[in-house]
């Protein structure tokens, strides 16, 4: 066991050596800025978890017991704006991609490093206004569908205009990563030598930068509906409510690609290492993330089915959400190629990696059901669309970051986690999580609508069993972290390549000097050479 | 490092590269947020025909066109500007990018004569959707014109102060860039609003 070694710190540092506040508050370093990304975002994932623990409390009992349904429809849209806007959208690549794109390109940081950590400043405003906007209880959900955001009392303008600070950011970051990859690799590094991680964080980055726009609008819309009266979603003065539906779904559906595209990186980047062999079909991977990036601003009007939208526009939009499917097929089915035969070690990394593949598959197939139309219009709005977006959400990008957080913490903090500890979160993750949202599916499917603070008696033991898997998801994840935090200052020290990884991130120390690489690496070859020399070796 | 404008690469072309690709990268954000007020406009003009022609009557339209070739002119003089601190002619640079932001606050100026003018005819936002489109689109395009302004604020500082050369000109080219898209959403903007049917 590597942990509980050593309370002295490994000698070098790297570029945590300085401290103080101003040190982190100023910085211009990519790696610092990235943590300071990762350290906020977790904070909000655990207070939305803390909500929807409540939520699921709640649900336990069919009527209103415990709190109000008033204050459950205002903990369901805290838990989904903070989970969604604070938390699953900055988390990987704000925090990971600052982290590493520059040292997976081999650059010394981004290309505009001061507006990096401007746009770190911008989503601390916007948090910061969005926490104010909480003085009146937000009962809204996530989606601000009008006409009752346009309405209701709950402070929706000031919210509206943190959403678009926290839209800023995450487009400044998106631009500064499009540059970054396009100007700074390094010499040899060519397209198709780039990671894969590298590959499917530009697609996000150009997701990011060509959709949030359009819900900066929307909601600077919203908030002119409400301060000035204008009445593009208002019926009453000739405006179409479903204009709002499809610009908030032209941003909020390929922004789900915004949160699973990066956690499909990191998983091509897991599974080559831990199986030993080269990734399966590069190539097939790399542009898949390009195609879902485009035909995911293709699909938005999915959402919409049961909206009253014309039964073409429908008909349409359901024919190109299935196109959606193929590049997702074509990556699970060259990671499933990758394993064939690898020489598989069951790493935290990796066994977060296969739990990715796994809860995704069931996440991403339950998607074709709402796709269709006909399906469609029997579970639109039921648990089934809970579960599915759990699934793919927190099945599919929550455990991706998981595996993530695993695989590079050596090389973030110098310092190896206990195995031992990370096993037994995963455990309680995988049955936890598991256990809370596949009960979800039968519920769904036996017609629990999703939202309601109370519900029909015969849906409850199936919510009980729901709650109780949550209690288990939620040991393990508390788990998970107090190792990961424990480790920052009791864990071991890690070595500059602890898995035997070939990407140029591993190339220098853990943690890394400030300025990344003692000398730009230049690359001769791909990043997934594994076997051939090391059977050579043998 | 030095983190200053951005260290895209070791000549100051290669950085000049760099900061154009993130300019029109930005560019590219403010098409798409523009999009959604043209999208609006599309929607409801082909919904309302006859509301958007009568509305449209009620506008300025030769202090519309005044402000058009106000814009356009400082576009000129913005490229001149450019050209100027290229050839390493500081104190003509200077006079032109001042010269924009002269030509930047009169097409303020009128608009803030126009808006007036509208608000004593009992126009506002709410009045009915021509109007909102038109005080919005407007209102998102003069906001575009004041941190135009600034940032023409800002390179002026920086050219008195001798920091570009003909090498090293990018703040001026990159504000140049945005200036110009300023100017051409203006261009849309006119005939879509002041000039229907």
């Amino acid at each position: 066991m590597p942990d509980d070694i050593a309370p002295s710190p490994p000698a070098d540092r790297g570029y945590l050596t300085e401290k103080g506040f101003l040190s982190w508050a100023c910085t211009l370093d990519h790696k610092r800025i990235g943590l300071l990304y990762l350290g906020t975002t977790l904070l909000f994932f655990l207070v939305g978890g803390v909500f929807a623990l409540l939520l699921r409390m709640k649900l336990m009992y069919p009527g209103e017991e415990l709190f109000s349904n008033k204050a459950y429809n205002v903990f369901f849209t805290l838990h989904g704006i903070m989970m969604i806007f604070l938390f699953i959208i900055p988390a990987i690549p704000s925090a990971l991609g600052n982290f590493l794109i520059p040292l997976m390109i081999g650059a010394r940081d981004v290309a505009f490093p001061r507006l990096n950590i401007f746009s770190y400043w911008i989503f601390l405003a916007g948090i910061i206004v969005i926490l104010a906007s909480l003085a009146s209880p937000l009962d809204t959900g996530w989606t601000f569908y009008t006409p009752y955001s346009a309405t209701t009392g709950a402070a929706v303008t000031v919210l509206s205009f943190g959403i678009f600070l926290v839209g800023m950011s995450s487009i400044l970051t998106g631009l500064n990563f499009i540059v970054t990859i396009h100007r700074l690799r390094a010499p040899g590094l060519t397209w198709f030598r780039l990671p894969l991680f590298i590959w499917s964080m530009y697609a996000t980055s150009i997701i990011q930068v060509l959709a949030t726009p359009v819900v900066g609008i929307t909601f600077l819309l919203l908030a002119a509906e409400r301060i000035f009266g204008v009445g593009f979603f208002d019926p009453a003065k000739g405006g179409d409510p479903l204009l709002f539906q499809h610009f908030f779904w032209f941003y909020s559906h390929p922004v789900v690609y915004v949160m699973i595209l990066p956690a499909m990186g990191i998983v091509s980047e897991i599974l080559p290492v831990f199986a030993r062999k080269p990734i399966f079909g590069y190539k097939g991977i790399a542009y898949s993330s390009l195609a879902i990036a485009f035909i995911g601003f293709l699909v938005w009007g999915h959402h919409m089915f049961v909206s009253g939208m014309s039964d073409v526009a429908g008909i349409i939009f359901s024919f190109l959400t299935f196109f959606v499917a193929v590049p997702t097929g074509v990556k699970v089915f060259n990671w499933i190629a990758t394993l064939y035969r690898g020489s598989i070690s069951l790493d935290a990394p990796m066994l977060y990696s296969l739990t990715f593949i796994f809860l995704f598959i069931i996440g991403g197939l339950t998607g074709p059901f709402l796709g269709a139309l006909a399906t469609n219009v029997h579970l639109h709005d039921t648990y089934f669309v809970v579960a599915h977006f759990h699934y793919t959400m927190m099945g599919g990008t929550v455990i991706g970051l998981f595996a993530g957080l695993h695989y590079w913490f050596p090389k973030m903090f110098g310092r190896m986690y206990s195995e031992r500890r990370a096993l037994t979160a995963w455990l309680l993750i995988f049955f936890g999580f598991n256990i809370t949202f596949f009960s979800m599916f039968i519920l769904g499917v036996q017609g629990m609508p999703r939202r309601w603070a109370e519900y029909p008696e015969r849906f409850q033991p199936l919510h009980i069993a729901s709650t109780a898997g949550s209690w288990f998801l939620a040991l393990g994840t508390v788990l998970m972290f107090w190792n990961l935090f424990r480790s920052l200052f009791r864990g071991g020290p890690a070595q500059p390549d602890p898995w035997g990884s070939k990407t140029l991130e591993w190339r220098t120390g853990s943690p890394p000097p400030t300025h990344n690489f003692a000398e730009i690496p230049t690359v001769t070859e791909w990043p997934y050479g594994f076997g051939k020399k090391e059977k050579e070796r043998e | 490092m030095s983190g200053t404008e951005s260290h895209g690469g070791e000549t100051p072309a290669q950085a000049l590269a760099t900061a154009k690709l993130g300019i029109w990268t930005f560019l590219a954000t403010e098409v798409l947020l523009f999009g959604g007020l043209f999208t609006c406009y599309i929607v409801f003009r082909l919904k309302y025909p006859e509301l958007f022609y009568t509305e449209h009557l009620k506008l300025n339209r030769p202090l519309g066109l005044v402000n058009t070739v106000v814009l356009i002119t400082s576009s000129l003089t913005m490229a001149l500007g450019i050209a100027a601190m290229k050839q390493g002619l500081r104190r003509r640079a200077t006079a032109c990018i001042s010269l924009t932001i002269l030509l930047a606050c009169g097409f303020l100026g009128v608009k803030y004569v126009e808006w007036s003018e509208d608000f004593s005819h009992g126009l506002y936002p709410g009045t009915n959707l021509f109007f909102s489109l038109y005080f919005m689109m407007t209102g998102l395009h003069g906001i575009h014109v004041v941190a135009g302004i600034c940032a023409l604020c800002w390179v002026l500082v920086l050219a008195r102060r001798g920091r570009f050369s003909p090498e090293y000109s990018t703040p001026v080219e990159i504000t140049g860039l945005y200036w110009h898209f300023v100017d051409l959403v203006w261009i849309y903007l006119f005939p879509l609003l002041y000039l229907v049917g």
